[in-house]
């Protein structure tokens, strides 16, 4: 998987968490919760996603890492280079 | 085959749950002891009409794009869109007494203004109580020291009757303890109703509860109907299996419940010593519908929902009769802002009632029973609004005997306990509560409830 798409999975979850928000317009180094209104049971439906789609375990300590668009792709990257892009 | 979790109760709280368990590929199960959903708010047909029953309203509306609000919460937790709801806003709502009347609508500077015009010595004191209530963190699951609302409220109002006022909607759409209110529910009733609002779904509440059914079966959850419960197998403090009343076991890793704390206790098998000790609620409602042959509105009734006293005292408590006609609640279903209109007229009227006096009545004196304290209700009634027997075209009413026998509520309880279980855990550690006796109030509370459940204990 390339990096953008992995940004374009990110895009999907957060279509899904967030039907109701335009995630077209989302700036990479700005914090998503300040641009969609996420809260921590949003973070975890991210983190919930990340696991069902592709088992990918994100620790708590981790989840720092999810702030904006810029840092979920660069924390997902490595995790999901070697994966065929999922159906 | 072994579940991850059964969930007892198809009422929101359960399906919502369930909603949030099944989309993260739980393998779970909701059992319902009836053949309806929906549980303390659903429906029932007669002649052809579907009456809601349960909550006249939604409560806690907010405007599509507002997110951290709880209906925002619940609607992204459950992945609906605001518009799938249909939600049609109230038109104006009232609490009147026999001197004071105070109008709300969803706009709370609206109800503002009309303490101040009511109550000119109090305007301060009344927004001195809504900054602490905004300030309150109302959703904390911890249980601290238990703080009554009677005395908050005379710490900040001086005239009796406000309070009282003030009481009566929070009350009625919520409290299971009489007399007071704890704060904290007082706060969550306080910002669900007078600044959020209230709002219907078009189409009624099978409606809501048909559109989460749905999307919990597409998830691959299974439903079973008119199963319910005989026992909560839990030896060594840990569920192993669920047996329903037709004698089928269902293994699960875990149960989560609504029917009620001391409910779901009195299920386990071997017994729990601690079900005997528990608190149950008493709070509960006689309901009259009255189809009528012209809209509300041309009979005197033109407010959405409208809860009155007629003594200038309001007290919250089960009668010693079968029930007190002297405060109750009454809601126009007509009046909300339904893209088009009802096809006919409803009017409900609830008054408080004692699940003793109703439950010690052979089965001919209970009928009787109905039709003469529906008669007195409303005869105390027409003292106070329009007089609309002759238009009635249809009527039916349901006690606290109907409610127990329909949801299994004890008392017919319809807001549980007045002791919360706010975490949700019991003595077992894989079997939780959620809905009414967990804490949360209201049709968007109870859905939180059971968000908020399934996230804390069962999708970690």
């Amino acid at each position: 998987m390339t990096i953008e798409d992995v940004r374009q999975i990110i895009l999907n979850i957060l279509a899904d968490i967030a039907p109701d928000e335009d995630i077209s317009s989302i700036d990479d180094n700005t914090k998503l919760r300040d641009q969609i209104d996420l809260d921590s049971m949003d973070f975890l439906d991210i983190v919930m996603e990340l696991r069902k789609r592709f088992n990918i375990e994100v620790p708590e300590k981790d989840y720092e890492h999810l702030a904006t668009m810029a840092g979920c792709v660069s924390y997902l990257t490595p995790l999901l280079k070697d994966r065929p892009l999922a159906s | 085959m072994r579940y991850d979790t059964i969930i007892i109760g198809a009422g929101l709280s359960g399906l919502a749950a369930g909603i949030r368990l099944a989309m993260f590929d739980k393998k779970v199960c909701i059992v319902e002891k009836h053949t309806e959903l929906g549980g303390l708010n659903s429906f029932y047909v007669r002649k052809n009409r579907t009456f809601d029953v349960g909550l006249h309203a939604m409560t806690n509306f907010t405007a599509k794009g507002v997110r951290s609000s709880p209906l925002g919460k619940l609607l992204k937790q459950l992945r609906f869109s605001h518009d799938d709801f249909r939600l049609c806003q109230q038109e104006m709502s009232e609490i009147r007494f026999p001197e004071k009347s105070l109008c709300f609508t969803n706009e709370f500077e609206f109800m503002r203004q009309e303490v101040a015009e009511q109550f000119p010595d109090q305007i301060d004191g009344f927004n001195k109580l809504v900054e602490k209530v905004l300030a309150f963190d109302e959703l904390n699951l911890d249980d601290g020291e238990r703080l009554l609302s009677q005395p908050v409220l005379e710490s900040f109002i001086n005239d009796p009757v406000l309070i009282d006022m003030l009481f009566c909607p929070l009350m009625y759409y919520g409290n299971a303890r009489e007399g007071d209110m704890d704060f904290y529910q007082f706060v969550i009733m306080f910002k669900s109703i007078f600044i959020e609002g209230f709002s219907k779904p078009e189409g009624g509440m099978h409606y809501i509860l048909n559109l989460m059914a749905e999307k919990f079966k597409d998830l691959g959850g299974e439903l079973k109907m008119g199963s319910g419960v005989k026992t909560i197998n839990a030896s060594k403090e840990t569920v192993a299996s669920v047996t329903l009343e037709n004698e089928v076991e269902l293994a699960t890793e875990a149960v989560l419940s609504s029917m009620g704390y001391v409910e779901t206790l009195n299920r386990c098998q071997p017994e729990l010593a601690e079900a005997g000790t528990c608190e149950t609620g008493q709070v509960s409602f006689m309901e009259s519908l009255f189809v009528v042959d012209k809209e509300p509105r041309d009979l005197g009734y033109d407010r959405s929902i409208v809860f009155f006293s007629t003594q200038s005292r309001f007290d919250y408590k089960v009668p010693n009769d079968l029930i007190d006609i002297s405060s109750g609640v009454l809601c126009c279903s007509n009046n909300f802002k339904y893209p088009k209109p009802l096809e006919e007229g409803l009017i409900r009227l609830t008054n408080l009632a004692s699940f003793g006096e109703w439950d010690r009545l052979a089965r001919k004196d209970y009928i009787a029973a109905k039709k003469e304290w529906r008669g007195r209700a409303l005869e105390q009634l027409f003292t106070f609004f329009p007089d609309f027997s002759e238009n009635v075209v249809f009527l039916d009413s349901f006690t606290p005997k109907t409610i127990k026998k329909y949801t299994g509520h004890i008392n017919g309880a319809v807001y549980g306990s007045p002791e919360k279980v706010k975490n949700g855990k019991t003595p077992v550690k894989n079997l939780y509560i959620c809905g009414t006796d967990q804490g949360f109030l209201g049709i968007i509370g109870a859905t939180l409830s059971g968000i908020s459940m399934a996230n804390l204990h069962l999708l970690q």
